[in-house]
């Protein structure tokens, strides 16, 4: 595949040219390959093409842009450093980075994308911000951008991840939002999505619906992989500063997917092997099926009927039945390998991380090295550099860890 | 009867419409009860003009709370799609039926075979709330090749480009969403619904229905003075779920029926 040495210098540019346009612009209908789209009901066509231009006026306007960078770095803590991993490399015989999103502002790549949304929400006149999460997350990373930006502010969350969940619940609480929990369906985070969606059918006039993963009706998944993508181009430009140049592998978790589109978006165009790492229980590209839920078409769990299943792992952020279209797409072409891990391959690699870097990483982030921990000396040939996303912080999860290892 | 223009239910529905009928069409969710088919004749008895069965989905983004529980219970109760097509097949009911679901169902089955079962069982129409026009096909196609018929929704929201659109796209009539919100009850009729149907029935001699947020029968005597008729959902799917049994079921809907009467 890409990157073989054996391939004919004619096949290998054009390679590349194909990849450079990856990951750009999807179709005027919001489409990657088949999938994308806008299905959602009528009353909110007009929110979502609302959204659609600004969202393209402000990307292509420097002032907002510079806006939303300043941001990132005055409040966000950005640019986050990428670590070069001495004991664990050792261990493994790979060269190991991280990209430390979970030193950014709240613990997580989350806040890249709020501050976007709430900037954007801002200059539409927007005065309401609403959110779903499931961990929670997402959820404080929006009430943190709704403090920061004036806006009020409601997260839905189900009522299963709210018991689960209380300390997030107080925090957002703490920095102004109000907190819903959402009692129908599986009460988790498909569901929480539903009643964000259905609060929007009726408030978009005066509300921004900040969705928190590449998924969504269009312009959502490209918009939010757009404010994520400086993950990817900081790590590009980090990995050339540490004289590793394009890591020979780029890998990240993958639940809706949001820090690894941005990962990759920084390295879609070189020869990287890019992977994504589902949770086992929450695998849609690897064990889901094409399907249309929450406004656009892509891979998610279902049953035969077309009825969504619950996903079930060890790591809330990952239990999202479905993927962001657009990892759907790049799985189909073959551009990104989509890898599972279980609950037991995270919770060693968790440990080992602390043990060895003195590092506690997010039980999501650590699926992306679970999958390292396995594959080093295997898929991973002895002496790669690897970059691995490093999407949040593992303090929200040592509760949890803590009764698992009992 | 049926015209060479108009599928099966646009056909009866202008034909009731010359008559100077108003419209009306309950809706039901499919497996909520053991006994919901027995509802569905109730409806038809009482003079409905059509009925929507509701396939239930995991996630109705478009439904709220009352409909969201229907679906749930029916889920529970194991209710799959072809279980209700192959009891829907053995109705025999003069009113034409319309499914109303969410396109996964649709997809996961494919377009063809979808619009070819509803046919074999006797559906006449389809309602998908999250297939808006620019994602139609290739729904539409086949379903016209299988003689289903699509209704389209309009929104308060809706442009005016758009609103024409839909209304030349649509099949069987134009659903027009009577607020911004989602299906439930709501303690007055909303004034969008009634500027909507009037600038829906101002661009097209469809039949136009009102739906979503019609509650009672003053919201619906209110709602047919713009409109052809309205979509009765929430307020008789609470019925059922406070366990109401066919008799009830047709009196709601026979009181329902004689009140538009007399408009």
């Amino acid at each position: 595949m890409i990157g073989k040495k054996n391939l004919g210098e004619m096949e290998q540019k054009i390679t590349q040219q194909k990849n450079a346009s990856l990951m750009a612009r999807p179709t005027e209908e919001g489409r990657f390959g088949d999938f994308g789209g806008r299905f959602v009901p009528e009353s909110l066509i007009p929110a979502c093409k609302e959204l659609e231009e600004a969202f393209i006026d402000a990307w292509s306007d420097e002032s907002f842009k510079d806006r939303y960078h300043q941001i990132l770095s005055q409040y966000g803590g950005r640019p986050t450093p990428v670590t070069t991993c001495e004991q664990l490399s050792k261990v493994l015989g790979v060269k190991v980075m991280l990209k430390r999103e979970d030193l950014a502002h709240t613990g997580s790549h989350k806040i890249n994308n709020v501050i976007g949304q709430g900037l954007l929400a801002q200059r539409m006149g927007k005065t309401r911000f609403i959110a779903e999460t499931g961990a929670g997350q997402h959820g404080v990373a929006t009430a943190t951008a709704a403090a920061l930006l004036g806006l009020e502010c409601v997260v839905y969350m189900g009522s299963k991840d709210t018991r689960r969940q209380e300390l997030n619940v107080f925090r957002m609480e703490l920095l102004g939002a109000k907190v819903e929990s959402v009692e129908s369906g599986s009460k988790t985070l498909k569901d929480a999505i539903n009643e964000a969606m259905r609060d929007w059918v009726a408030s978009f006039d005066s509300t921004h619906y900040c969705i928190g993963s590449v998924m969504g009706p269009h312009p959502y998944p490209w918009m939010v992989r757009e404010f994520q993508r400086v993950i990817g181009d900081e790590a590009r430009a980090q990995s050339v500063e540490l004289g590793i140049g394009v890591p020979d592998f780029v890998i990240a978790c993958v639940g809706g997917g949001s820090n690894a589109a941005g990962t990759f978006a920084g390295f879609v165009d070189t020869e990287a092997n890019l992977v994504g790492v589902e949770a086992y229980g929450g695998a849609a590209i690897g064990q889901g099926s094409p399907g249309v839920v929450h406004g656009s078409k892509s891979v998610l769990l279902q049953d035969n009927d077309g009825q969504v299943t619950e996903a079930n792992s060890i790591s809330a952020g990952l239990d999202y039945p479905g993927v962001g279209p657009e990892h759907a797409f790049l799985n189909s072409i073959g551009r990104v390998k989509y890898e599972q891990v279980n609950d037991q391959e995270v919770l060693e690699a968790f440990q080992l991380l602390a043990r060895t870097e003195g590092i506690i990483p997010a039980l999501e982030s650590a699926h992306a090295l679970a999958y390292v921990v396995r594959e080093a000396g295997k898929q991973i040939p002895t002496s790669s550099t690897v970059l691995i996303t490093l999407s949040g912080r593992g303090d929200k999860d040592v509760a949890q860890v803590r009764e698992l290892l009992k | 009867m049926i015209s060479k223009n108009f599928g099966r239910l646009e056909t009866h529905l202008r034909d009731q419409r010359s008559k100077g009928k108003k419209l009306l069409v309950p809706y039901i969710t499919a497996g909520m009860t053991p006994q919901w088919l027995e509802l569905v004749v109730a409806i038809a008895q009482a003079g409905a003009d059509a009925i929507e069965i509701g396939l239930p989905f995991s996630d109705p983004v478009m439904d709220g709370p009352i409909i969201q529980k229907s679906s749930s219970i029916a889920l529970e109760r194991g209710t799959t799609t072809d279980q209700v097509l192959e009891s829907l097949a053995k109705l025999e009911l003069e009113i034409p039926l319309i499914v109303m679901t969410y396109y996964n169902l649709v997809f996961r089955k494919g377009d063809h075979s979808f619009s070819s079962a509803l046919s074999k069982s006797g559906v006449s129409a389809a309602i998908i709330p999250d297939l808006p026009l620019d994602e139609i096909e290739p729904w539409a196609q086949a379903a016209s090749e299988n003689n289903i018929e699509t209704i389209l929704l309009v929104a308060p929201s809706t442009n005016e480009q758009r609103l024409q659109d839909i209304c030349s796209q649509s099949r069987g009539f134009i659903y027009a969403v009577g607020l911004l919100g989602v299906t439930g009850l709501r303690k007055n009729l909303s004034e969008t619904a009634l500027e909507l149907s009037k600038k829906v029935k101002s661009v097209t001699d469809k039949p136009v229905l009102v739906g979503v947020g019609i509650s009672n029968l003053d919201q619906a005597k209110k709602a047919c003075q713009q409109a052809d008729g309205v979509i009765v959902g929430s307020s008789l799917v609470q019925k059922v779920l406070n366990g109401a049994g066919e008799e009830e079921v047709f009196d709601f809907i026979h009181q329902m029926r004689k009140g538009i009467d007399l408009i």
